[in-house]
């Protein structure tokens, strides 16, 4: 493996493999044991955009292998803000590190990274487009607490339209085998592409606007955040995101081993009081970005 | 009385392109860049004899190459290539859709990177299921409107 791009360039079994080697990598990422394999390298972490987890969590997985990082969040103090090409940066970082950690505004911005860098490049979002990353994590965590990732029956919950880590993460289901709900508002339904490759693979389910219509029948509640901003009156927005609440009484109504996840941020989707339940899973998704992370990292700068 | 006179003359060295969809005859010009110095001939809404209209484009002196040709497939598909030689058609082909169109179209994804002022070259690769559609190599994106995404 050189990049990592898009999930649309990672075959069932590359997924397979990165998942093993990211469970071998767990007891460095809590800390429990000691992995120097990248000892020496340098990680160009250059993130366009702002990040909390991703960001965090790929610096992290690079302390927990014994290397270091070198990079910015934010353009504010760099020659972007002096009109310097994207093309240029990564020249110019992919001579001071082994590996560059990307993320940009701009869709397709990883793609271009590959075509001026000496060294892989790993896409960390590029705009609506692609987060690879965010979605084998999440695979990582499906497998992690269902023991499979096949057979299952996934709800994609909440802003279907806009939101890149469900687009991502429904074609990477698709290549498993599963049923897939697609639970929106109105106006933010998934987009054309994706429901046309469930229906064409056989693994579309139901799509429907409230949670309660499929929460019976669901193995995982995938939500995400609606964005008060894709509505142009506050009041809708209220209306629209008061449907989607996850709280204890729905989240209740689930078959007894369902799970709750989250690529987080949250605002108000899930309540406080999910979190408690044995089902809310969205933190520990939350650490797995970084032995996942560490396992790809290791893979494209180590080798391993 | 009847008066026959042809619209547009025949040619004895060239190409003719036939069959080009309706009112689609300036696309054709346009994905194919050809630079004015050479006679040229446009027929707009010509009547068919398969019936309905046609556009029909005639350069004189001038053979496209077949991977010219093909680019005329992105506007017009069924459009047919006539290679002309002292006035004889010596060769007759279909136009097909080319598997990757490299700079010609823009992106119609505005947040591609492709539309910003970096120095790549446009990129699109043709998928085939049950149609023909292009999809940028870097939004991943599908190109909508091809005709208006034109850059030439």
């Amino acid at each position: 493996m050189r990049h990592v791009i898009s999930v649309h360039d990672l075959s069932v079994e590359a997924i397979i493999d990165v998942l093993d080697r990211a469970e071998g990598m767990l007891a460095t990422a809590r800390g429990e044991a000691v992995n120097d394999c990248l000892r020496g390298k340098v990680l160009g972490s250059i993130f366009f955009e702002p990040s909390t987890r991703t960001r965090l969590s790929f610096e992290t997985a690079m302390n927990r292998l014994g290397g270091g990082v070198v990079g910015f969040a934010g353009t504010e103090a760099t020659s972007v803000v002096k009109g310097e090409t994207l093309a240029d940066t990564i020249r110019m970082v992919s001579g001071y590190a082994d590996a560059i950690v990307l993320r940009h505004p701009r869709e397709g911005a990883a793609k271009l990274a590959t075509e001026f860098s000496d060294v892989p490049i790993i896409n960390a979002g590029d705009g609506a487009g692609q987060h690879p990353t965010q979605t084998l994590l999440d695979l990582f965590t499906i497998r992690q607490e269902m023991g499979r990732l096949e057979g299952l029956n996934i709800s994609l919950v909440g802003d279907l339209r806009y939101g890149r880590t469900v687009h991502s993460l429904a074609f990477a289901l698709s290549k498993f085998g599963n049923t897939i709900n697609l639970v929106s508002p109105e106006g933010l339904e998934m987009p054309g592409e994706v429901v046309e490759h469930l229906e064409g693979s056989g693994q579309f389910g139901t799509a429907c606007h409230t949670p309660e219509e499929v929460i019976s029948s669901t193995d995982i509640l995938y939500v995400t955040r609606i964005q008060k901003e894709r509505f142009p009156d506050p009041v809708e927005y209220r209306k629209v995101a008061g449907k989607y609440l996850i709280d204890p009484e729905l989240v209740s109504q689930g078959p007894e081993n369902m799970i709750v996840m989250h690529p987080l941020p949250r605002i108000n989707e899930i309540t406080p009081e999910v979190d408690a339940m044995p089902q809310a899973k969205y933190f520990i998704q939350a650490f797995n970005g970084v032995p996942v992370r560490m396992a790809l990292l290791a893979m494209v700068i180590g080798g391993n | 009385m009847s008066h026959k006179y042809m619209k547009v003359e025949r040619i004895e060295h060239g190409t003719v392109i036939d069959h080009i969809l309706p009112s689609m005859a300036f696309d054709v010009l346009r994905v194919l860049g050809l630079s004015s110095d050479k006679t040229m001939s446009i027929l707009v809404n010509s009547h068919s004899k398969k019936g309905g209209k046609k556009d029909i484009l005639k350069f004189e002196g001038v053979e496209l190459s077949a991977e010219e040709a093909n680019l005329v497939a992105l506007v017009s598909p069924k459009a047919t290539i006539n290679i002309i030689v002292d006035g004889k058609v010596v060769r007759k082909f279909n136009a097909e859709a080319p598997q990757v169109v490299r700079g010609i179209l823009t992106c119609s994804n505005p947040n591609c990177i492709s539309n910003q002022n970096e120095p790549i070259t446009t990129e699109f690769n043709l998928v085939i299921d049950d149609g023909h559609r292009y999809v940028c190599t870097y939004c991943e994106r599908d190109i909508v409107d091809l005709a208006k995404r034109i850059s030439a």
